[in-house]
Formats: structure tokens, C-alpha cells, sequence
């Protein structure tokens, strides 16, 4: 039924990039030795994962052993704050992260709370930026750890790293600044010694890489925790066998996506803006959640109001067209997207959001396809809501 | 993610829309939860439903669940209607995910409701007609069933 596949779900996942692919298939047929292996046929993989390493530490700015490979940014951001937390515990008990983080922060600082940590979840301002008077008064004597996104998953909000850092540690050197870069890497510029994090978390799969694997940056000299206790791979600081393919996956996708990247980023970006300019003009009851300049140039983000979030996506996947909403059918819980809901959108505003994150192989034709769809779904949706009933009703009394 | 049948109720809705003059109007849910489900009712002078539609504020399920359940209702009487299920909806919607039963109990809430107002409205005493709830949550259902 489906004749085509319009993919505008990238901050979800990415399709890989085609020499990501070639690049990765001699791990799985010919090379598959055990990089801890003594023998050569094992010792010539450990070499490609260390060049892998020093690729990405150098588009990164950074030393090649200040990057581990991990499964993935969830796991990352869990050995980042348990790792960091748990080790610190001796000498303060505070600890502060933002309200639209990742649940891969949130729910290990939820935890670190029930262990007894306090925590301060700092608030954000409408267009989703954090409130940097309230995270720099929330900074105490015993405040041991930070963590705020790089960039939010939902709509976009590029936050003022290196500002926080900054702050954070003219007031206390010790303090550890944590930042989940998942959105960030390969969708910004992005220079890790210059915004001056101790710790940031990366996957392969948001840009154009494969799926479970990912890197955490521990700056030179900072200790943490392990997460894992096994062998003594990366430098004993996370056991298991390498994820070989998937690591220079990794490093490749991320060469690729840094490639010609100014250009990129300005076909992304135009392509953006044409939708939102053409979904404000066509929809009615619109709103676009988030700012419209401080977000990455992939990411839009609507909510239509007097509809839900899911029906929106069921509707338009008969299209063929791949999206994402914060409603709570699509979160399995009650409750809408704890980011939008943050940013100050009522539950109903919240129910009916829709996410359209782009990459560099969408195109204005599947833009325009989607904005050929979009108006009539709405509208047939709103036929059938009590709430648009209730809405006309009103507006005609 | 869904039955065949839950789509195609979604895409296709039957019996959407209201009716002006309705015997019975209930309204269920709430905007909070992201569902709200309303039914109309047009019932003649021997009991018997007659007509019935429905609007929804709802993810796929709620709207194919309130279609169905209007599918389900239509012909029967007052007291017929009361004893369909929300087990009856789903199982006509040939199955639905275990997190989205609670759309079929709001279907069958919003019967309830519907005729509720019925009864109200002509002062009828209707055996087994309990007053409408003001929500339905997820944690009064059991997850097991589907």
C-alpha cells in the first residue's frame, strides 16, 4: 500500500550513509578477529579501532584517550552521571541537571535521588533554553555535578554549554560539568576543548551510523566510576569485546557528516524554514514549539491544537511519512512530553505535537509531499474532535 | 502496533459526526489524558437505538474504539446497549495493544454517559445505569487483557 518511504524522523535515527556500510563490512567478514587477541590477525583489528579512535578524537578536538566506546549515548550518559556521581559522593551530595533531558540523564539522577543525592532540576524558559539565573543560583558549596544537553531531542534548543561550564567552575574547579551530545555531534560545529565540558556522550546512529554504539568523552585527568565490571577493554575503563564495525562505523559516519558541512547544514536549514514558513500559512491553530533561531537546523516542531499526536502519525504513515509526536500514547504514559510540558504547554497543546527532524537526504520534494498531506489530515482530525466542536461552537456564541 | 480492523476504523471512521437533535449526548475523558469521547444517541419512543455518532479527541485507538462502539449499539436497546463491554469493543476491533484498553472503556463510558443523559432527560429510571464517571484511568485496568 505504501509505495514510498518519506523519512523525516532523524533525531530519532538515521539511515546510514553508504560508505558508513562499506567501511564496516570487512569487520564482519574478513576481519573479525579479537582485538585483544596476541595473535596478528587479532592485533590488526585493535590497530583500525585505534584509528577509528584518533579520527574521532581529531574532528573532535580532542586527545584520542580521552574517548571510550560504549554501546551507545544511553549507556554514556549513565556511566557519565553514576560514574562521576557515585565517585563524588565523600565530597558533596548535590547534584543539578535540566528539566528536558534525555531520560537517559533523568532517570539515573532519579535514581541517584532515591540513594539520597539532592537534586535540582533546573527549569527552562519558553523557547526551551535553560534558565541560567536559576542554574547559576542553584550552585552550592556542596554541589558536585552538572549535566545539561548539549541540544533537546524534541525541539531543537541549543543550550549555552560553554556559559554553564564557565560559571560552574569559577565558582568551584571541582565541580563535574556532564553534557549528553547526542544531538549536537555532527549537527553542530562542535569543538569539545573549546565549550570546556568534562564529559560529553555521542551516539553513531544520529548521524548517519549504526545503532548501538556510541563514545563517551572523558576529559584528561577526570576519574569516574566504571558502569561495567569485566574485562579490561578500553583502557579498563569499559569491558566487553569492541563493537569492531561499529566503531568505525562510527568514525566514519562522523568524517562524512563533518565533510562540507557548512554547505549541509545551509540545504538543511533552507529546507527547514520553507516548512515551518509553509505549515504556519496553511495550517490554522498552529504553534511552533521551541525558538525559531536557537534550535539545530533538522529539527521543527508543531503543535496543532484540538487534535492528538498519535492519530497525526497513524494518518500520515498511511503516506508513507515517518514522524514522531510528545503525546502520551506515543510515550506509553499518561502524561504528553515532559519537554513540552516544560516549555509551559498545556497537557491538550503538548497532546497534539509533531516533530519533522530532517537530514541532509531530505529533500523540498518530500517537504512539499508532506505539506500536500499535512493540511487535510488536520483538518479531518478536527472534524471529528469535541474539542474543535466545542472551539466553533463557542467562538459562534 | 495495531489489528487491521483498528485502522481501518481509524482511517474509515463509521458514524462520525453528531446529531442535532439527539435523544442522549456524553462526553468522557479528558483533554489532560489526551482522549475525549463524545457520543450522540437518537433513540425512539419504544427504547430502541436508532441512530448514533460519535466525535473523538484521541489517538487511533480512541477513534477506531468510539467507532466501533457505535457499530455496536445501534439497533439494540436501552438495556441491550448497556451490557456491551469495552471487552466487546475490543474484541470487534479484533484485538487492541494491552496500553490502549483504556480506550475501549472510555468507549463504553461514553455510551454510558449518552444514555445517562437519556435517561435524565425523560425521567426514566433505567436498571443497571450507573452515573457517569468523570475519567478513566489506566491503573483501574488489567494490563493482561487485550
Amino acid at each position: 500500500m505504501k509505495e514510498k518511504i518519506v523519512y523525516f524522523d532523524n533525531a530519532a535515527t538515521t539511515k546510514l550513509h553508504k560508505e558508513v556500510i562499506e567501511e564496516m563490512l570487512p569487520y564482519y567478514e574478513e576481519h573479525y578477529g579479537n582485538p585483544s587477541s596476541v595473535y596478528d590477525f587479532g592485533n590488526k583489528v585493535r590497530n583500525s579501532i585505534d584509528e577509528a579512535r584518533d579520527k574521532i578524537a581529531n574532528l573532535l578536538g580532542v586527545n584520542s584517550r580521552e574517548i571510550y566506546f560504549t554501546s551507545g549515548a544511553t549507556e554514556a550518559n549513565n556511566w557519565a552521571v553514576y560514574g562521576s556521581v557515585r565517585r563524588l559522593k565523600e565530597k558533596g551530595n548535590h547534584i543539578i541537571t535540566t528539566q528536558i533531558e534525555h531520560h537517559a540523564v533523568l532517570h539515573p539522577f532519579e535514581n541517584l535521588a532515591k540513594e539520597g543525592f539532592e537534586v535540582t532540576y533546573v527549569p527552562v524558559d519558553e523557547d526551551g533554553l535553560v534558565d541560567l539565573k536559576y542554574l547559576k543560583e542553584s550552585i552550592k558549596d556542596n554541589t558536585i555535578f552538572i549535566s545539561v544537553m548539549a541540544v533537546n531531542n524534541e525541539i531543537g534548543t541549543i543550550q549555552p554549554i560553554k556559559e554553564i561550564v564557565d560559571y560552574a567552575k569559577s565558582k568551584n574547579r571541582d565541580i563535574i560539568v556532564h553534557t549528553d551530545g547526542v544531538q549536537l555531534v555532527g549537527k553542530q560545529k562542535v569543538d569539545i576543548k573549546e565549550l570546556g565540558v568534562d564529559l560529553l556522550s555521542l551516539s553513531a546512529h544520529k548521524i548517519h551510523g549504526p545503532k548501538g554504539v556510541g563514545a563517551l568523552y572523558i576529559r584528561k585527568g577526570l576519574i569516574i566510576d566504571n558502569l561495567l565490571h569485566g574485562g579490561g577493554q578500553e583502557r579498563k575503563k569499559r569491558p566487553g569485546t569492541e563493537n569492531v564495525a561499529g566503531i568505525i562505523g562510527l568514525a566514519k559516519a562522523l568524517e562524512i557528516t563533518l565533510t562540507n558541512f557548512d554547505e549541509k547544514e545551509k540545504q538543511i536549514l533552507e529546507l527547514r524554514e520553507y516548512l515551518i514558513d509553509e505549515v504556519l500559512k496553511r495550517v490554522p491553530h498552529v504553534r511552533l514549539n521551541g525558538s525559531r533561531n536557537k534550535r539545530i537546523p533538522g529539527n521543527a516542531n508543531f503543535s496543532f491544537r484540538f487534535i492528538e499526536g498519535e492519530s497525526m502519525l497513524l494518518a500520515l504513515d498511511m503516506y508513507g511519512i515517518c514522524t514522531s509526536s510528545g503525546s502520551a500514547c506515543t510515550s506509553g504514559s499518561l502524561d504528553p512530553s515532559h519537554v513540552l510540558l516544560a516549555i509551559g504547554l498545556p497537557h491538550e497543546i503538548a497532546h497534539g505535537s509533531l516533530r519533522v527532524s530532517l537530514s541532509q537526504y531530505s529533500t523540498k520534494e518530500e517537504i512539499d509531499y508532506l505539506l500536500a498531506k499535512l493540511p487535510g489530515i488536520i483538518e479531518n482530525l478536527r472534524i471529528m474532535s469535541p474539542l474543535y466542536e466545542d472551539f466553533i461552537k463557542n467562538k459562534e456564541v | 502496533m495495531y489489528s487491521q480492523k483498528v485502522m481501518d476504523y481509524f482511517m474509515n471512521p463509521r458514524n462520525m459526526g453528531e446529531i442535532e437533535d439527539a435523544s442522549g449526548v456524553g462526553t468522557v475523558g479528558n483533554a489532560k489524558c489526551g482522549d475525549i469521547m463524545r457520543m450522540f444517541l437518537k433513540i425512539d419512543e419504544n427504547g430502541i437505538i436508532q441512530d448514533v455518532k460519535f466525535k473523538t479527541f484521541g489517538c487511533g485507538a480512541a477513534i477506531a474504539t468510539s467507532s466501533m462502539a457505535t457499530e455496536l449499539v445501534i439497533g439494540k436497546t436501552v438495556e441491550e446497549a448497556l451490557k456491551i463491554t469495552n471487552k466487546a469493543v475490543a474484541e470487534a476491533l479484533d484485538g487492541l495493544p494491552a496500553n490502549k484498553v483504556h480506550c475501549s472503556l472510555l468507549a463504553e463510558e461514553a455510551i454510558n454517559a449518552a444514555l445517562w443523559d437519556y435517561a435524565k432527560k425523560n425521567n426514566l429510571d433505567i436498571k443497571g445505569l450507573k452515573p457517569p464517571k468523570e475519567d478513566i484511568h489506566e491503573d483501574e485496568i488489567d494490563e493482561e487483557e487485550e
